[in-house]
């Protein structure tokens, strides 16, 4: 069964996703060169996630000012990060199942398992949390924050990522 | 999202996309695509359910290792297992984001600007 994009969508939102046209002219694609079993996979998610000890909430504030505007900048999740040193920055969603289980966004322990059953060779040690709103305007991933995490994966050998908007 | 899937995959590392939109996500021509009919910001399942979280993690890798050309799409078959209507308001937040409420302001405007005149 095909599933349904537009299930748990509001109805006033669902003609403006269903009249988007064609965002690309052409598919890109990179062979998985380094077989499943013995390759380093990061998470990368849209959840807004962060570290409450060590990092800044996203900006939230400014977005309640410019609604047009969402925070572009990331967070680096460790991948032995523990449910009480994590806190969501989210206006598009009810944060509260973050708060409780970030893994429903950022899955850490179920690649863990995956590492572990040697489904995978390794959850890398760093992973990536985004706010997924940006107000249209993607230009400061395309330009900024998508090619410094680039460089971050490319540094520590990753060779696939599993991403998931929020 | 769809953005940072392509900009990773074109700089040379593979990409699988579990997401709740697969249709939209396909416009944007990304090279591997899950899809999940569950509520947004839960793209990998139930609240402390690591046996649901770890079947769509499997089926994410799964992927990843099958796929053999661009535009791929796997829809996942797991049925959220709460009631439609009460999935559908739990996700949403308590109170309406910036843009939403912006734009109901707009349309509030424009609305009383016509009745004053007709």
């Amino acid at each position: 069964m095909p599933v349904d994009s537009y299930k748990f969508l509001p109805r006033s939102f669902r003609d403006g996703y269903e009249k988007t046209p064609m965002q690309a002219n052409e598919a890109v694609w990179t062979p998985l060169t380094t077989p499943v079993k013995e390759a380093t996979i990061a998470l990368l998610t849209s959840a807004g996630f962060f570290l409450t000890a060590s990092q800044e909430p996203f900006d939230v504030e400014r977005e309640k000012r410019e609604p047009n505007w969402g925070d572009p900048t990331y967070r680096v999740i460790p991948r032995a990060t523990q449910q009480s040193e994590v806190d969501a920055t989210h206006l598009h969603l009810n944060t509260d199942d973050h708060r409780e289980d970030f893994n429903i966004a950022l899955p850490l322990r179920a690649f863990a398992s995956l590492e572990g059953e040697g489904a995978i060779g390794a959850l890398a040690d760093d992973n990536y949390a985004f706010m997924g709103f940006q107000g249209g305007d993607t230009s400061p991933w395309q330009e900024t924050y998508g090619p410094e995490v680039v460089d971050r994966l490319k540094q520590a050998n990753v060779d696939a990522v599993v991403l998931a908007p929020a | 999202m769809p953005v940072l899937a392509r900009l990773i995959e074109a700089a040379g590392i593979p990409t699988v996309l579990v997401t709740m939109m697969p249709d939209l996500a396909a416009k944007f021509r990304v090279a591997r695509l899950l899809g999940v009919e569950f509520p947004f910001g839960h793209a990998f399942g139930m609240v402390n359910d690591p046996e649901m979280q770890l079947a769509v993690s499997r089926a994410a890798i799964d992927l990843l290792a099958a796929a053999t050309e661009p535009e791929t799409r796997v829809d996942l078959d797991i049925e959220w297992p709460v009631d439609t209507r009460t999935a559908y308001k739990a996700w949403q937040p308590s109170e309406a984001s910036p843009i939403v409420a912006f734009n109901q302001q707009r349309r509030e405007e424009i609305e009383a600007k016509r009745s004053a005149r007709s």
